[in-house]
C-alpha cells in the first residue's frame, strides 16, 4: 500500500503545492541598466537590458519574484478591477453578463458551466432510453448493439471529435446535409457561437451517453420481476411501469452517473482543441493549456488558472463528499 | 425481461427508433471516416456532390483506382507516424503494468484494513480523481526543466501512472472487497504469513478484477492528451499528441488525410480491444455503480 501513497503524493500532492506556489510567483522583470553613449554629436543616455545579470538573477531564483495574489486579481484571471467597473457601468444583469463574457477566464468558466450542466442531464435520459431499447431487443443483436454503443466512449475524445468535426466541415457530409436541409449553400456551424456551443453539447451527449447507458443496462438487469409482475397486474402501462418501478429503482445508479459525469465534464478540454472552437468556446482545461503551450509557457499564469480550477472542482464535489462523510459516519455508528 | 410481449406497438416503436437512432450516430461517423481515409481529400470533403466520398471520382482520376493508401503512406511513413505509435505501445505498456503492481498492492491492503484512514485515503483518491489533470501540468513542468527530466518517455510514464493510481485504486479497492476475508484468514490458519496469503490465495482469484482495470488504464494511458502533449518532446510524441500536431499544418493538401489516415489507425487498436473485451468493459463501469 506504501508505493501507492507515495506515488500520490509524490506526482500529485506535491504538483498541487509546486502550482500553489508558482501561481504567487511571477517571472522577474530584466535587469535594466542605463549607459551614456558619446559621439561627436552629443551624448544620449539609452537603456539596455542586462542580458547577464538577468539570467543570473533568474537562474538563482528559478520560481520568480513573489508577488503574491496578484496574478488571480489580474485581467486575465478573476480580474476584480474589470469587474466592478463593469458592475458600476451596465445597466442591467443581461448586460453585464455581456461584458463578462470578454474576460478570458469568465468566459471559460461561463462554458464549462453550461456544458457541465446541460450535457450531464441530457446523457443521463439519452442513456436511459437506450438502455431500455437495448434490454427489449433479442438476445443475438444484444452484444452488436453493445458493441457499437461502447465505440464513441472509448475512443480517444480528441479522436472522436476530429472525427465529428470532419463530417460537419462545410464540405463533410453532415454539414452539407445541414446546407441543403436549410437551404442555405453559406451555413457554417464553426462561424456562429451558438452553432458551435450546441455542437460541443451535442458532441458531448455523443461521449457520454454509452457510459450512462452500460451502466443502466446493468442496473436494467437487477430490477425485481415481482415488482413489475404486480405493477402490471395493477393495470399499469408500460409508461407507469418504467415511470413508477424501473426509475426509483435505477435512482443510485443515477446519482452514480451524474457524479462522475459532472467531474468528467467539467473537464472538457479534448473537443475545443479537435473542434478548433476557441473564439466560440473554452473551457477551464483548454485555459490552462493555452497558457502554457507555446513558445512562452506562461507557468505562473497557468497555475492561477490551475488553483481556481481546483477549487471549482471542490466546490462541485462539496455535497458529495458531505454525504458520504455521513454515510460513513451513519456506518460506523 | 421487460415483457416486450406485452409492449404496446406504439411504444415499441418509439424505443425501437431511439435506438436504431442512437446506432446509426455511434457507429455511422467511424464507417465514414473509415471509408474516406482511402480517398483523396477532395473527395473526402466534396463541395460539389456528397457522393464523390463514397464513390471518389477524384481518387479514380488521380490513382486509377478508387481507393488509395496515400494518406496512409503520408502519415506512416512520410511523417514517421510509426515511431509515435511505438512510443504510445511503450508508454501504455509500462503505465498498466506498474499502475497494476502499485494498485494491487495498495488495493488489497486497504480492502484488508481496518483503521480510520482507509476511509480519508479514498476520498483523498477521489478528489484526486476529480480533479483535471491538466492542473497539475503546470506544476511538473518547473521542476521537469531544472533537472531535466523533460521530454522524455519515462516522465511521462510515471506521471500518467499516478494520475491513474487514484482510479486503479477505487477499482481494485471495490473488487478485493468482493473477495471474501475468511479466504485469508483460512490460509493464515495454514500458516501464510500476511504476504503469502496474498500472493498464493488472492492473486490467483483476483485476475477478473485485474484485467479489467489493466484495461481502463490502459484506455487512460492511451487516450490521454493533456500530459503527453505537455510533457513530450517532439520526437517522444505519442500517437494522439501526433495527431494533433498534424492538425497544425493542414494548409497543404494531403495534409488533412494524413491525420484522417492517423486517426483511423489509432483508432483500429480501440475497436479490437472492444471487440474481445467487451464483458470486462461493461462490468468494470459497472463494478463502482451496481454496489453503491
Amino acid at each position: 500500500m506504501f508505493p501507492t501513497l507515495v506515488a500520490m503524493l509524490l506526482f500529485i500532492a506535491l504538483p498541487i503545492v509546486s502550482v500553489i506556489t508558482q501561481s504567487v510567483f511571477t517571472p522577474h522583470d530584466a535587469v535594466l541598466i542605463e549607459t551614456e553613449n558619446c559621439n561627436p554629436f552629443g551624448c544620449k543616455t539609452e537603456t539596455i537590458i542586462d542580458q547577464e545579470a538577468t539570467a543570473q538573477r533568474r537562474s538563482e531564483q528559478p520560481l520568480g519574484k513573489f508577488v503574491g495574489l496578484d496574478i488571480y486579481f489580474d485581467r486575465g484571471h478573476l480580474a476584480i478591477n474589470e469587474l466592478s467597473t463593469a458592475w458600476e457601468a451596465s445597466e442591467s444583469v443581461g448586460d453585464f453578463l455581456d461584458r463578462l463574457n470578454n474576460l478570458p477566464l469568465y468566459r471559460a468558466l461561463g462554458f464549462t458551466l453550461v456544458f457541465t450542466f446541460t450535457v450531464t442531464p441530457l446523457m443521463l435520459a439519452f442513456g436511459l432510453l437506450i438502455a431500455l431499447g437495448v434490454n427489449s431487443l433479442h438476445r443475438h443483436l444484444k452484444g452488436l448493439a453493445i458493441f457499437f454503443s461502447l465505440l464513441p466512449m472509448i475512443v480517444s475524445p480528441l479522436i472522436g471529435s476530429l472525427v465529428l468535426y470532419w463530417m460537419i466541415d462545410s464540405r463533410g457530409v453532415i454539414g452539407s446535409a445541414i446546407q441543403w436541409l436549410f437551404s442555405d449553400p453559406d451555413l457554417s456551424l464553426k462561424a456562429s457561437t451558438t452553432l458551435t456551443w450546441i455542437m460541443l453539447i451535442v458532441y458531448g451527449v455523443w461521449h457520454s451517453a454509452p457510459f450512462s447507458f452500460v451502466v443502466f443496462y446493468a442496473g436494467l438487469q437487477t430490477v425485481p420481476q415481482e415488482t413489475l409482475e404486480s405493477a402490471r397486474i395493477d393495470g399499469a402501462s408500460r409508461w407507469e411501469q418504467v415511470r413508477y418501478v424501473i426509475i426509483p429503482h435505477l435512482m443510485p445508479l443515477v446519482t452514480f452517473v451524474a457524479l462522475i459525469q459532472l467531474m468528467d465534464n467539467f473537464r472538457v478540454f479534448e473537443p475545443i482543441v479537435g473542434f478548433r472552437s476557441e473564439a466560440h468556446a473554452t473551457s477551464l482545461s483548454w485555459f490552462i493549456f493555452n497558457d502554457l503551450s507555446g513558445e512562452t509557457r506562461q507557468l505562473s499564469s497557468a497555475s492561477a488558472s490551475s488553483v481556481l480550477t481546483i477549487i471549482g472542482v471542490a466546490v462541485l464535489l462539496a455535497p458529495v463528499l458531505v454525504r458520504t462523510w455521513k454515510d460513513f459516519a451513519a456506518k460506523r455508528a | 425481461m421487460l415483457s416486450s410481449r406485452k409492449a404496446p406497438w406504439q411504444m415499441r416503436l418509439f424505443t425501437g427508433s431511439i435506438l436504431v437512432l442512437w446506432l446509426i450516430l455511434a457507429a455511422f461517423p467511424f464507417l465514414w471516416t473509415l471509408w474516406g481515409s482511402f480517398k483523396v481529400e477532395l473527395d473526402f470533403f466534396s463541395k460539389e456532390d456528397w457522393r464523390s466520398a463514397l464513390t471518389g471520382p477524384r481518387t479514380l482520376v488521380e490513382y486509377g483506382s478508387a481507393y488509395t493508401g496515400a494518406g496512409y503512406d503520408g502519415a506512416w511513413v512520410e511523417e514517421e507516424f510509426w515511431r509515435s505509435a511505438l512510443n504510445t505501445f511503450i508508454v501504455c505498456f509500462f503505465t498498466v503494468l506498474i499502475s497494476l503492481t502499485l494498485g494491487t498492492l495498495g488495493g488489497y491492503a486497504l480492502s484488508r484494513s481496518t483503521y480510520n484512514y482507509t476511509f480519508w485515503i479514498l476520498i483523498v483518491a477521489l478528489i484526486f480523481r476529480a480533479m483535471p489533470p491538466i492542473t497539475l501540468v503546470a506544476g511538473y513542468l518547473l521542476p521537469f526543466f531544472e533537472w531535466n527530466l523533460w521530454g522524455h518517455l519515462a516522465t511521462s510514464i510515471i506521471v500518467l501512472v499516478a494520475i491513474n493510481q487514484p482510479f486503479t485504486l477505487w477499482m481494485l479497492h471495490s473488487f478485493f472487497s468482493k473477495i471474501p476475508k475468511e479466504l485469508d484468514e483460512s490460509a493464515k490458519v495454514d500458516g501464510c504469513t500476511q504476504f503469502q496469503a496474498f500472493r498464493r490465495v488472492i492473486i490467483p482469484v483476483m485476475w477478473p478484477g485485474v484485467i479489467t482495470t489493466g484495461l481502463f488504464s490502459f484506455l487512460l494511458a492511451y487516450n490521454d492528451f493533456a500530459i503527453t502533449s505537455m510533457l513530450l518532446s517532439k520526437e517522444n510524441q505519442t500517437m494522439i499528441p501526433k495527431i494533433a500536431s498534424f492538425l497544425g499544418t493542414t494548409q497543404t493538401e494531403g495534409n488533412v488525410m494524413f491525420a484522417v489516415a492517423a486517426v483511423v489507425s489509432a483508432t483500429v487498436p480501440l475497436f479490437i480491444l472492444v471487440m474481445f473485451f467487451q464483458r470486462q468493459i461493461v462490468s468494470g463501469l459497472t463494478a463502482g455503480a451496481v454496489k453503491g
